[in-house]
């Protein structure tokens, strides 16, 4: 069965609101819940899945009336996106959305924390894709590498793209966007752009055959939907390279699972058989790192660690070695403490050494 | 010396000369020579801050505030009510302060800005004139109260007044003496058939003994009555705010709200507290000590002054509580024979005795001997003076610490004293678009509570954060009364709390009597007392909030279903009838929030609910309700102006009552005149 259009599905929410009236009924609509406690790991897709738990959001209810009047705006605006056909950011719709009430001084929105949620929970609510919603995330992220993409028209060969790469845009989909050519051997997704930055220089994909691809930080969306895209539709596999700390693990998992908070789009995102290269807790010692290029964990550190233990989709016998050993040093490392060997050891050595040994987890 | 070795260096040289000098032996003889007794006088003006003249600006106060409480006392002693003018000037007057500066300034044709403001902020030196209506002093003793110090009335008696010690005055003309050489100026009225008296004088400090320089016949004594006029001229500084004079007379008027108090201030400005009660506060008795607030010290003191010949006799006579029974059981104890002759007690026998006295079960001391402010007064003072929506008084029955009774006064008066005017007030002001990261000052203005604390009807400005009464209020929990407070800190709100310890004995961490000293029984009493006060208050608050709140959930309703229904209509393209759903959202929302019934109910109960008992006034936009003072005044304070007849016709009518009572008192007041603290 065909969904309904997304502009459709944004009028329901005003039809349940005058249906509601004219039943004398107080209008609520069924969220999704977007928490630990409604998401479970499918272990044969091996993604996160969101179930079905929902929460009610009423209108006559004083701690909700605000959300509920601002989930209406919100919807407004989305549909007026869907009618312009235009894209836009979630600062433009706080901005679009942002007035004072009548005869007050009261904002509907004080600032940009309270109009994102609302626009998650209308994703969830309405089973509507963000780029479907017509809205992007930041554009943040770069590619280098043999790979040749068409972006509006434009042919995009990312071998010539320089020392900074091709920047990824936030929608990365078809028919706007699509993959021409790729004749790499596998994508390398890197945490941080110093890292990515080096390799770049080194010409590093060039010696390797590779795709280099940063998100700095947790990658966003475009980024997430792109290392997808190239792994299915090109068969490429995919190396998740991250700082040794609670924050690089989790930023892998989400690559490699999904996240609890967008769950849903687990399915379109997430790529299962993505493999972690590193940084690993027993590399410092393989490559003979002293002790005082590391960090002492903080307390926050090890409460995240111990979470990520019990996290259902880190149950493999060695990601538990892994992150116990962690938690036994005291110790996390960042990728930049390899430079105290040489500026290249990334390059020359790290690199190819973990490659040619195939020491990656799964 | 320190450990360096250049130090060192310097220092063993200079251990052969002293050694090389001639010991020279000081012998107790000669040490006699410089021996000698050191004057109160030349004490006190050696250590001024010890009695409050530690600051010019402080001094100013210090010396208001003695020849006052003297004021004030005096009349309540002499069944007056009193009324009293305070007059500060310039010394030389405004006109002293014009610089030639000022003048050059002045082009012609310009009027010259009078020297007012900024000059009277200048100025270093004031005259200080305190008038009353009280029974005046008897000639003979005007030397001696105003100019030698601890002279008085009131410390060898238990007996609750604001002065204790007989410092104050006397320590304010030697204050005034030392820092302009001027001499106090008294002139006192005790006989109406008598004219008043002129006398000034000045302390001599070596012999702490008044030397008279002038004493003649007043000439500009006008008034028909008894009184004393002091003039004091001193250096100072004059400042408005906090610990300001202005403060120490509002509060004062406050505590005594039988008392009127004129006050001209260094700048011209007239100021009346008008009075509020009518009637004197009742007169606090003499008592004997009780034997459990002496010390060893005192007791054998007292064993020498006693006219009693008898231990046993010595006991029951010269104590409270202490009967010819319980002084037998007291002998027992000390095993001392009851009929042993007093002067033979001495050391040993005599701790033992004191011992026995404080294992004996004894009954509390009267506490007849207090004389409180009472809830009424209480509640006059605080609505004249304080703007509030709300007010509370609650007096405790007496306690004792340490053998001295003791009563703890507290009350409240909460709000902005705009109720019902503070939704028009807000729907007038233009409801500005707030900013990302802007706040609401509306809601954002913190302000602390403002503590008031008084010792016998006196004001306590300085030191709060050394008084047993400001360490109470913030150790009471006041977020159980619907108010904020952070950790040891003063609740916030728009709150006054008055707190007055009214003792035979208050004890003050110092002479300059700033702060009430920490004992646990006073600070159990004004903790108990706040719990009162503070849960009518919450009943108060708590009434307030959730009418506020259940206005402001219609508002909220109300507000976003124009949003949501505008939005509908957006989205259904505009093809909807908003203002029919809006509407219908209208109704179902007065449902939920339970309708027309709700608004009945809310108002009705509010009704009910505000017995404003005896000891609370609560202002409500039809006006005032519960205990409002009635006595004349308070309509002139609070709205228009009283027409000058009628205040003539109250001050006549109290006039003529204390008249009555002062032609009968005066016979046997005679001679003690004005008391010293």
């Amino acid at each position: 069965m065909a969904k309904e259009s997304v502009e459709d599905r944004l009028i329901g929410l005003a039809d349940v609101v005058v249906e509601a009236a004219k039943k004398k009924k107080d209008p609520e609509f069924q969220i999704p819940v977007r928490a630990l406690s409604n998401v479970a790991f499918n272990e044969k897709r091996r993604i996160i899945e969101m179930k079905n738990a929902t929460t009610g959001r009423s209108f006559f209810n004083l701690g909700m009336a605000k959300k509920f009047m601002q989930t209406m705006l919100v919807a407004d605006a989305l549909a007026e996106l869907q009618r312009a056909d235009c894209t836009t950011s979630l600062r433009e719709i706080y901005y679009r959305t942002k007035h004072t009430l009548k005869e007050s001084s009261e904002n509907t929105f004080d600032d940009q924390s309270e109009s994102d949620p609302v626009i998650e929970d209308l994703e969830v609510t309405l089973e509507a894709l963000r780029e479907e919603l017509h809205v992007s995330a930041e554009g943040r992220g770069s590619i280098v590498g043999n790979i040749t993409l068409v972006d509006n028209g434009d042919p995009i060969d990312c071998t010539r793209a320089g020392k900074a790469g091709h920047t990824v845009p936030s929608i990365v989909e078809d028919p706007g966007f699509t993959i021409k050519k790729c004749n790499a051997d596998f994508v390398l997704l890197i945490e941080k752009s110093t890292q990515f930055n080096r390799l770049s220089e080194d010409k590093f994909w060039k010696k390797h055959n590779c795709i280099l691809l940063t998100g700095n930080g947790q990658p966003p969306r475009g980024v997430r939907r792109l290392c997808r895209r190239i792994h299915d539709e090109w068969k490429k596999p995919v190396h998740v390279l991250v700082d040794n700390d609670p924050w690089g693990y989790y930023i892998y998992s989400v690559v490699k699972q999904g996240s609890i908070n967008l769950a849903f789009e687990s399915q379109r995102m997430a790529i299962p058989d993505a493999k972690f290269i590193g940084l690993s807790s027993f590399d410092p010692e393989k490559h003979k790192m002293p002790r005082n290029l590391g960090i002492k964990l903080k307390d926050n550190d090890i409460t995240r660690a111990k979470e990520l233990l019990a996290y259902p989709w880190f149950q493999k016998k060695e990601w538990q070695k892994e992150i116990k050993h962690m938690l036994a040093s005291g110790l996390k490392y960042e990728l930049d403490a390899l430079a105290n060997k040489d500026f290249r050891y990334l390059t020359t050595d790290y690199l190819p050494k973990k490659l040619k040994d195939k020491d990656f987890l799964d | 010396m320190g450990g360096t070795s250049p130090a060192k260096k310097e220092a063993i040289p200079e251990l052969q000369k002293v050694k090389e000098v001639p010991v020279h032996r000081v012998s107790a003889e000669d040490m006699a020579k410089k021996q000698r007794e050191i004057s109160v006088s030349e004490f006190f003006a050696k250590n001024r801050h010890l009695l409050g003249f530690d600051s010019p600006r402080k001094a100013l106060l210090t010396a208001v505030k003695e020849a006052v409480d003297n004021s004030l006392d005096a009349c309540e002693e002499a069944r007056i009510l009193p009324e009293i003018e305070v007059r500060i000037e310039v010394a030389g007057g405004l006109k002293a302060l014009e610089t030639p500066k000022a003048e050059a300034k002045t082009e012609p044709g310009k009027p010259a800005d009078p020297p007012k403001g900024p000059s009277v902020a200048q100025a270093e030196r004031f005259i200080v004139t305190v008038t009353d209506n009280g029974p005046g002093i008897v000639p003979e003793q005007i030397g001696r109260i105003f100019a030698k110090l601890l002279y008085g009335s009131k410390f060898h008696r238990l007996r609750m007044s604001r002065g204790q010690q007989g410092i104050g005055i006397s320590a304010a003309g030697l204050y005034g003496q030392l820092t302009t050489g001027k001499p106090v100026r008294v002139t006192s009225r005790f006989n109406e058939k008598k004219p008043a008296r002129y006398v000034e004088i000045t302390i001599d400090t070596a012999k702490n003994e008044p030397r008279v320089l002038a004493n003649r016949e007043a000439t500009d004594w006008t008034a028909a009555h008894t009184g004393t006029r002091v003039a004091i001229e001193l250096e100072g500084r004059y400042q408005k705010g906090r610990t300001s004079v202005d403060e120490f007379l509002e509060q004062t008027s406050v505590a005594n709200p039988h008392a009127k108090i004129i006050y001209v201030n260094p700048e011209g400005q007239n100021t009346v507290f008008e009075r509020m009660v009518a009637e004197l506060p009742a007169a606090p008795r003499e008592i004997k000590p009780h034997p459990y607030g002496i010390e060893l010290g005192v007791l054998m003191k007292m064993l020498q002054d006693t006219k009693s010949h008898w231990v046993g006799g010595f006991l029951s006579s010269d104590f409270s509580r202490v009967s010819p029974a319980t002084a037998v059981e007291i002998c027992k104890k000390a095993g001392i024979d009851p009929k042993m002759l007093v002067r033979k007690i001495h050391g040993d026998t005599a701790e033992k005795l004191y011992k026995a006295i404080q294992h004996t079960p004894l009954m509390n001391p009267p506490t007849d001997c207090l004389s409180p402010i009472g809830e009424k007064a209480i509640l006059a003072g605080l609505y004249k003076q304080i703007k509030g929506d709300f007010y509370t008084a609650v007096s405790r029955k007496p306690a004792v610490y340490r053998g001295n009774p003791f009563a703890i006064e507290v009350g409240l008066a909460f709000g902005t004293g705009q109720a019902g005017m503070v939704e028009s007030v807000m729907a007038q002001e233009d409801a500005v678009p707030l900013a990302e990261g802007e706040e609401d000052e509306r809601e954002g203005e913190v302000q602390m509570a403002r503590v008031m604390r008084f010792a016998n009807r006196v004001p306590l400005l300085y030191q709060p954060g050394a008084c047993a009464i400001t360490k109470s209020v913030i150790e009471t929990s006041w977020r159980n009364y619907g108010l904020s407070q952070s950790r040891g800190a003063l609740p916030t709100g728009p709150l006054v709390i008055f707190v007055h310890m009214a003792s035979v004995w208050v004890p003050f961490t110092s002479e300059s009597k700033e702060a009430v000293a920490d004992y646990d029984e006073i600070r159990k009493e004004i903790r108990l007392a706040m719990n009162e006060a503070g849960r009518r208050l919450s009943a108060f608050v708590r009434k307030r909030e959730r009418a506020a709140l259940e206005l402001k959930r219609r508002d909220v309703f109300e507000a976003y279903i124009e949003e949501v229904a505008d939005a509908c209509k957006r989205l259904k393209k505009g093809k909807l009838d908003s203002e029919d759903l809006k509407k219908r959202l209208s109704k179902i929302a007065k449902d939920i929030t339970g309708g027309d019934k709700t608004d009945e109910i809310l108002k009705k109960k509010g009704q009910e609910e505000e017995p404003a008992g005896e000891s609370t006034i609560i202002i409500t936009p039809e006006g005032a309700q519960g205990a409002v003072p009635q006595a004349p005044g308070a309509e002139a304070a609070h709205q228009a102006a009283p027409t000058a007849a009628e205040v003539a016709k109250e001050d006549q009518g109290a006039a003529q009552a204390a008249e009555n009572k002062r032609s009968k008192a005066e016979k046997k007041e005679k001679g003690h005149g004005k008391g010293k603290r």
